[in-house]
């Protein structure tokens, strides 16, 4: 429709002017909005009076790796890298589990008729809007009484009970065509084994919509881990970034060396699978 | 499942199918299979999400110090503290209900204007649109902490970016970001816009794209400008869309934590300590877990009636 209206009158000199100054507000939003990153970067490659001293540059007076080295090395205060590691095991083990319990779940709401069903869907999806913070005090209790405060359980866990998942996969699988099933029924496989062989391959797109979202979600997490990894060594980033920057202050490249860290698996999984997630983002809009 | 087939006989007939209606569904698996599937999920269902949902408000009617082994109840008392001037947490648990309230109030027509304007120019076809549309998002997919360890050293009074560039732009005192109001609600608002607006823009811009293309053709055929097609076409069209988006943006801008506890730390003097910022430290740092209890179901009633009035608002306005 776009193209219909600019078609023909391109070489109208008003027309050519509107388009460099609409390029220009787009290359000026993509500079505000990518320049902190940069900013992020440069700065973790600085010494410790490079990242401070005036005039400010964006490439490095002096490139230094003084700011990794810095967080590969300690292992006491703030074990960077542990909680790297810590933040792996907690988002892959996290997504797991939603993946398992949430496609279980979502396909027995949608294809199997049980008592309790309408009752089981109604409170599941009630519980969409009760705020988090609601649940803040009871669960920390709840994860106490597990013996999981201060463990990677406490982020593991907890999370993966959000209705999110299983309503969402439960949309999708009415959404696909019942005949297959009911093929495989009919030559004898089994409900789980149908579910398996047949609903799970032809459910990639969402699956992996709901990995994503899962993954970005528990990586970075924050008020609840701030709260119940109370040790350094059991920290994830984000509440380790917090301990980061309590302990380096004003030693910029460090805290920057830790952020990039936080920051590329994100940006990588954002690069690879950017569909999914703005695909996961905009249908979650639509379906209000 | 006999009974069940009876009893859900009234149901079933409103929807008949050659084959022998839904029963069929049964068929080679065991009346207990669907509960198998659904276990998994319930057993997290029920440890965190329904026994938590009961479990705070019995808490929140007991003085429920974690540190103590005594757990007096005490009915309603931590509610009515709350209403009452001069007990020990209603002044400051109001004061962090204000500062979230403004916080708020500030942020959310940023949130809601600025992702409209993106994703209005993000709906044109341009090349390279993916790309700008990628880079807009991209922030997004930061965490909180990320966002605020980077705007806490962006926002430095004295060796930060943003006073450099205002410095070279003849600003020639530095703006106390973090320390000072209204400073600090400007940088709490700014790195949030910063870092959500591609949510919101890329809900939008699926908004767009649902709108009738013949529309804004016969508002063209009609002799519209661009701008009265926006309002007559755009806009109209947005409604739902828009009705969604004030509504999730008033719920996470109320649900604020991240920025004010890395970048402000509440200051100054707890100007912008937000409520869950208080809530949390009440209950989970000093232990009077029965009174924060009491204070986050407060919080989520006033959101409740927000939300409420929100809908009624925007039913009004469509008569």
């Amino acid at each position: 429709m776009a193209q219909v209206a600019q078609g023909g009158k391109g070489r109208n000199p008003r027309r050519i002017l509107s388009r460099t100054v609409w390029y220009l507000v787009l290359v000026l939003l993509t500079v505000v909005f990518v320049a902190p990153l940069l900013w992020m970067l440069s700065t973790s490659f600085k010494t410790r009076p490079g990242a401070t001293q005036w005039p400010l540059t964006w490439i490095p007076r002096e490139f230094s790796t003084l700011g990794y080295d810095t967080i590969f090395n300690t292992t006491t205060q703030t074990p960077v890298l542990r909680w790297f590691a810590n933040s792996m095991i907690a988002a892959s083990g996290h997504t797991l589990i939603v993946l398992v319990t949430a496609s279980l779940a979502g396909y027995a709401l949608a294809r199997m008729r049980f008592p309790g069903r309408n009752l089981a869907f109604g409170v599941i999806v009630g519980t969409l809007f009760i705020p988090q913070f609601v649940f803040l005090m009871p669960n920390y209790l709840i994860v106490d009484y597990f013996g999981w405060l201060d463990t990677l359980l406490a982020v593991i866990v907890p999370g993966a009970a959000g209705a999110f998942g299983v309503f969402f996969l439960r949309q999708f699988f009415l959404s696909l065509p019942k005949e297959l099933e009911e093929a495989a029924l009919i030559d004898g496989a089994n409900r789980f084994q149908i579910f398996l062989r047949i609903v799970l391959p032809l459910s990639r797109p969402p699956l992996a919509t709901l990995a994503v979202l899962s993954f970005l979600t528990n990586w970075n997490d924050f008020l609840w881990p701030v709260y119940v990894l109370i040790s350094p060594e059991s920290q994830t980033l984000p509440p380790g970034l917090s301990t980061l920057q309590a302990a380096y202050n004003t030693d910029y490249p460090v805290i920057m060396a830790g952020g990039v860290l936080a920051s590329i698996p994100v940006l990588i999984l954002f690069f690879i699978a950017q569909r999914y997630i703005i695909e996961g983002v905009s249908r979650s809009g639509l379906k209000g | 499942m006999a009974a069940q087939s009876t009893g859900r006989r009234g149901k079933r007939s409103s929807a008949p199918s050659p084959t022998g209606g839904k029963d069929r569904d049964f068929i080679g698996s065991s009346p207990v299979t669907p509960y198998m599937f659904m276990a998994p999920y319930l057993v997290l269902f029920f440890a965190f999400v329904l026994v938590p949902a009961v479990f705070g408000i019995w808490m929140s009617l007991h003085n429920w110090d974690y540190l103590l082994p005594g757990k007096p109840w005490v009915g309603l008392e931590n509610y009515t503290d709350l209403f009452t001037p001069d007990s020990a947490t209603s002044g400051d648990f109001w004061q962090s209900m204000e500062a979230t309230g403004k916080f708020t109030l500030y942020s959310v027509p940023f949130l809601v204007v600025i992702p409209l304007l993106v994703a209005l120019i993000l709906n044109q076809k341009f090349p390279a649109r993916s790309f700008f549309r990628a880079a807009f998002f991209a922030p997004y997919v930061l965490g909180v902490a990320v966002v605020g360890i980077l705007w806490r050293f962006l926002l430095d009074p004295n060796v930060g970016l943003v006073n450099y560039y205002l410095g070279l732009l003849g600003v020639d005192h530095n703006i106390p970001w973090i320390t000072e109001l209204p400073w600090a609600w400007v940088s709490l608002v700014g790195m949030t816009v910063w870092w959500t607006l591609g949510f919101n823009a890329v809900i939008y811009l699926a908004g767009l794209q649902d709108i009738d293309p013949s529309l804004y053709d016969a508002a063209k055929v009609d002799g519209a400008n661009r701008w009265q097609r926006f309002v007559n076409v755009t806009l109209p069209g947005l409604r739902p869309v828009l009705l969604l988006v004030i509504t999730i943006t008033i719920l996470a801008s109320a649900n604020v934590f991240g920025q004010p506890y890395i970048v402000t730390k509440g200051a100054p003097a707890n100007e912008t300590r937000v409520a869950i910022m208080y809530i949390a430290q009440e209950g989970l740092r000093n232990f009077n877990m029965g009174s924060a209890a009491a204070m986050s179901y407060v919080l989520a009633l006033a959101l409740a009636l927000i939300s409420i009035l929100n809908f009624v608002l925007f039913r009004r306005t469509e008569d």
